[in-house]
């Protein structure tokens, strides 16, 4: 398949709760036409590529005591074992045995470690990407400590360079690589939308500033399924007063070169943002409400910038909170009960957990936390880019059922997260199942609830 | 020379120079691995109290795993405990280490020891019956697990027939129980009993690691 097809073969699904590609009636789940023999080279090489001491540290390390399965959605919710979060490893690390640990020769001439087949490679795509949203629950429970969630991002690598990447999520990073967007957000559209946004809204909505101390970022999610969040963090920074600017050169923050493996094309979504920002002149980089915009550009940018950025990066809740906490932000109390869902990459794996609980305080509330909450919360099941593939909807919809479970049991009127990510997956989960509770953003909350000055 | 000249003398030689020499390859192998440099500005800059509080927190079940994971946990602790207390609580075991390093230290009664083999081979089988029946680990284990669970139980079960003089001649016994620790220590580099020493190393890795994110250990 070439990319010339891409638009008549992958045509974007843009009328449902959740967007993606439209589902495929022929899957094209290998990409390129290289021999077999090659695929499995290039995923090898890709994986050892990558390989430092930490993921050696790690496939040396498990005790195959199998409770990483016990922490993980997908396997509590079919207990299926060949959902346990390390045996979506396993050519992974038969390959590192074989190829590249301290043994590895021994395992060669006696021959211990099969050589990694093809055919093992594609029966593992299901593992590595449809049921496994790199939450990393499961690295909180493993007592050697394995950090299941990067490997799986590694694996990834080695998927991708192979050409086993699954149909839609294939399809959207190409389509982001081309148009700047996963779900045709292009530079046009975008600014488009913030015109149209700020005329109906009557709300400032600088574009292309020249020079500012703030530019913001929207996710492809926010701009063609949530624009009512771009009008809120343009209330919100203008509330504040502050020089700030959307950059038509780095505006989405959405990185699905990262998601399906492709290391180049994420190298190139989060240099876009960098730029951008460097451009402006500016100090802050605002993330906007997804998860794994904020681990690309928050934990992963610098590396790839090859030196500190000369500039802060927060997540939306974090910039909110820090405006909440020194009063720059006053809201209106909120009269409801609440709960929230925390991210997986922002919360988890972020490191900002309480910045949103700051937020809903300044909002006058308390949220009921769930059963399982803050670093130890359940996935709502869509990260990843698992979201994106239509084959996962079933195992996608009955992890779903463990996030129902845990915000029915908080009996809260309102429901919060910060990721649109996380919200479209509600909005799927709640049309599929036709539950009463519907996903709110944080950031729209706030901008609701905004005091005049 | 007899079988337990050989156990005693060339067999316990050859045994530790395998475990020296192969436990050091293999923590050099993927200890000089490169590491890459994080230029992402730090939420915590003390990374290292991170891997200390993961090295000591993961050493048991948060509250939110407890309900699923604390029978095999138990278990765990049960026979780890109990071949420490064999081990190192047992006094012909102390006068072999003396022999080796000079050090000296109280034995516990034959009584204690006793029990506690007893306690250890069933929590062994239990941990094996699991393996055997468990689907998520029936699926993991290969080779290594169920090598690794004999070269372990070997020197408990020889062990406590020498004490009890049970099968066969006492000095027969005990050259056996010598080359089944023998076993222990050849095996022990290759496997996953190496988790005794990577068990730190991982930890803290990822302790380090996420401290300085602030993300949750
Ligand atoms: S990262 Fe999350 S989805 Fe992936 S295996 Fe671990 S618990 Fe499961
Ligand atoms: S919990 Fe950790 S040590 Fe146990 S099987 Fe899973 S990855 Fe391996």
């Amino acid at each position: 398949m070439s990319t010339a097809d891409i638009d008549s073969i992958h045509p974007l699904e843009l009328d449902q709760p959740r967007f993606s590609v439209k589902n495929p009636a022929v899957r094209y789940d290998k990409q390129g036409e290289l021999p077999d023999v090659q695929r499995v080279e290039l995923a090898m090489r890709a994986f050892v590529k990558d390989f430092g001491a930490v993921a050696a540290t790690y496939l040396e390390s498990c005790i195959h005591c199998g409770m990483c399965a016990d922490a993980c959605h997908f396997y509590v919710a079919t207990e299926d074992p060949k959902y346990t979060p390390i045996w979506k490893l396993e050519p992974f690390k038969q390959a590192y045995k074989r190829e590249a640990g301290p043994f590895a020769a021994i395992y060669r001439v006696l021959n211990l470690k099969k050589k990694v087949t093809v055919e093992q490679l594609e029966a593992w795509q299901e593992l590595i990407y449809d049921s496994c949203t790199m939450c990393g629950r499961c690295t909180l429970v493993c007592p050697m400590g394995i950090d299941i969630a990067s490997l799986v991002g590694l694996a990834r690598h080695g998927m991708n360079q192979a050409g086993l990447v699954p149909h839609e999520l294939w399809a959207v990073a190409e389509r982001a690589q081309r148009e700047g967007s996963p779900l045709g957000a292009t530079p046009k559209v975008f600014k488009d939308r913030c015109e149209w946004l700020a005329d109906d809204n009557q709300v400032d909505i600088p574009v292309d500033k020249v020079q500012a101390d703030v530019v913001a970022t929207m996710s492809s999610i926010e701009i063609m399924k949530y624009p009512d969040s771009i009008v809120a963090t343009a209330k919100i920074l203008n509330h504040l007063g502050l020089n700030w600017t959307f950059r038509s050169d780095g505006y989405e923050a959405t990185n699905f070169g990262m998601l399906s493996g492709n290391s180049a094309w994420q190298q190139e979504a989060s240099m876009k943002l960098i730029h951008a920002t460097i451009a402006a002149g500016a100090k802050l980089l605002i993330l906007p409400e997804c998860g794994h915009a904020y681990g690309a550009i928050r934990w992963q940018g610098a590396n790839i910038y090859g030196k500190p950025l000369p500039f802060r990066v927060l997540h939306i809740s974090e910039f909110l909170a820090e405006n909440t906490q020194n009063g720059a932000i006053k809201t209106k109390p909120l009269d409801k009960t609440l709960t929230f869902h925390d991210p997986c990459q922002i919360s988890r794996r972020g490191g900002a957990i309480e910045a949103p609980r700051e937020v809903l305080n300044g909002l006058g509330v308390v949220p009921i936390e769930m059963k399982d909450t803050r670093g130890l919360n359940w996935c709502c099941g869509g990260g990843g880019g698992v979201v994106t593939i239509h084959r996962a909807d079933p195992i996608r919809y009955k992890a779903f059922q463990i996030k129902m479970r845990q915000v029915d049991d908080t009996g809260a009127e309102l429901l919060v997260s910060s990721c649109s990510n996380c919200r479209q997956t509600f909005d799927d989960g709640q049309d599929h199942f036709h539950w009463d509770k519907t996903m709110l953003s944080l950031l729209e909350l706030v901008a609701d609830n905004l005091e005049e000055k | 020379m007899d079988l337990l000249q050989f156990a005693r003398g060339p067999a316990l030689t050859w045994a530790a120079t395998v475990f020296v020499f192969g436990i050091t390859w293999r923590l050099v192998g993927i200890l000089l691995l490169q590491r890459s440099p994080d230029f992402s500005e730090a939420r915590n800059a003390t990374s290292w109290l991170g891997a200390i509080k993961l090295i000591v927190t993961r050493s048991w079940p948060r509250r939110e795993f407890r309900q699923r994971t604390l029978f095999a946990q138990s278990v765990g602790y049960i026979f780890h405990i109990g071949l420490v207390i064999i081990v190192f609580g047992f006094a012909p075991h102390i006068l072999f280490f003396k022999a080796l390093t000079g050090l000296v230290w109280p034995n516990l009664p034959s009584a204690v020891i006793n029990l506690t083999s007893a306690i250890t081979l069933a929590a062994l089988i239990v941990v094996l019956v699991r393996r055997l029946s468990h689907p998520v680990l029936r699926l993991l284990s290969n080779f290594d697990d169920y090598f690794s669970w004999l070269v372990t139980f070997a020197p408990v079960a020889t062990g406590m027939l020498t004490v009890a003089h049970f099968g066969a001649r006492y000095e027969t016994l005990l050259a056996i129980h010598i080359l089944s620790v023998a076993l222990l220590l050849v095996w022990f580099p290759f496997g996953k009993l190496m988790h005794s020493a990577l068990v730190f190393i991982s930890r803290g890795t990822t302790g380090a690691l996420f401290e300085r994110k602030g993300a949750s250990i």
